[in-house]
């Protein structure tokens, strides 16, 4: 045998696919993914036909339709919907495509906090009419 | 970043040409990968012109004709040649596929063919198999029952239960479908990949095996389970027409099952 450091990896090809286990969760990650996106089906078809008719109101008359607490309702839950969906959506996507484990924690870690902060503004604006 | 061009050292430039003999009135040429670790050379194409009234109707009829008459140096894997082994699994014509159940007619032009896709290739067609291998055997691939065995009788199931299996145990682990995953090429590393999932599933599914929990609690990982997003590549390469990713769904929606 060489006395030279081997740079080969000699781990088991076994030990390498076992690696650090089972992460034991996802799956919930995964099923609200599919429970989000089919609420937000009627959402948003709400919301772009909504958007739609109100082509050339007056702004008394808009800002009068999201005060309106169904309507404000319906716009907050898209948005919080919309937003969470993006978020998670948008994981899968980085986890997909991102090798270093540091580079992929960062992105994950701002895009969510950019989903929640363009969420949360979305909803302040809507409430500030509403209430 | 996953890798989305070859590196330089797998470029594949045009190599050697062989001419069909003189008076064959039915060629087809045969572009085959070549790469010889041993030479330090970039992978080539070669061209094998042969005439297909002097050989089988098989592409892999065809690479056998070539092996024995024309080029000795051409390697590849293949033992059954009838479509059960698995072992001739590569590239023809761009899908994954047996060589042996893959008709020569079927291909208009020439017959390109390369290794099963995004793998270390040991030399021409032959794949370097072996982190595949150690995933199957990672979800421990065999009957595991806490339930001793009636006496003197095998272990038995319902007609129902058997069938269940149907589209399972037909898998012959040739890779086709998980090499052509792009999900599992770019996390082929934690990703076990569709061939290994339709397995573990055929575990899960099997009415003898009490472990279906813990089978379910190894795989319940964003990357060993959760990187399939239903490309479908898998079903539509598969050369036993099994879907491997229906199989990949069911384990998705046991998941959700056994959380209330």
């Amino acid at each position: 045998m060489s006395d030279t450091p081997t740079r080969v990896p000699l781990q088991s090809p076994l030990g390498r696919v076992r690696g650090l286990g089972s992460a034991k969760q996802g799956s919930h990650h995964w099923w609200i993914q599919r429970v989000s996106s089919v609420a937000l089906l009627p959402l948003m078809l709400w919301f772009i036909l909504s958007v739609a008719t109100m082509g050339g109101k007056e702004y008394a008359e808009v800002v009068a339709w999201i005060a309106h607490p169904l309507n404000a309702t319906l716009l907050l839950l898209s948005i919080g919907l919309a937003f969470q969906h993006a978020a998670s959506g948008m994981q899968v996507v980085i986890e997909d495509y991102t090798r270093s484990e540091m580079v992929r924690m960062a992105v994950i870690l701002a895009v969510k906090a950019a989903c929640a902060l363009f969420g949360v503004l979305a909803a302040v604006a809507v409430l500030k009419i509403a209430i | 970043m996953a890798t989305f061009t070859l590196p330089k050292n797998s470029t594949i430039g045009t190599g050697k040409t062989y001419k069909a003999e003189a008076g064959a009135k039915n060629v087809k040429a045969f572009k085959i990968y070549r790469f010889d670790p041993d030479t330090g050379e970039n992978p080539r194409y070669d061209t094998y012109e042969i005439d297909l009234d002097k050989c089988g109707p098989m592409v892999l009829d065809a690479l056998i004709k070539i092996k024995n008459e024309v080029d000795t140096t051409l390697t590849f894997r293949r033992s059954c040649r009838e479509g059960i082994c698995g072992s001739c699994s590569m590239n023809i014509d761009g899908m994954n596929t047996l060589a042996c159940l893959k008709p020569i007619e079927d291909v208009k032009k020439d017959v390109r063919i390369t290794p099963l896709p995004h793998m270390p290739v040991v030399k021409d067609l032959v794949p370097d198999l072996t982190h595949i291998y150690a995933q199957l055997r990672s979800i421990e691939p065999w009957l595991k029952s806490d339930t001793p065995p009636p006496p003197d009788e095998e272990r038995r199931q319902s007609k129902d239960e058997r069938a269940k299996l149907d589209g399972l145990w037909e898998c012959i682990l040739c890779f086709c479908c998980s090499t052509a995953c792009p999900s599992y090429w770019w996390n082929g590393d934690r990703y076990l990949g569709p061939a290994v999932l339709l397995q573990a599933y055929r575990w899960i599914a099997d009415s003898r095996d009490d472990h279906t929990g813990e089978r379910l609690d190894d795989l319940e990982d964003p990357f060993r389970l959760y990187r399939c997003h239903t490309i479908m590549n898998c079903a539509a390469t598969c050369p036993k027409g099994l879907n491997p990713a229906q199989a990949i769904g069911k384990i998705k929606q046991m998941m959700v099952e056994r959380q209330g």
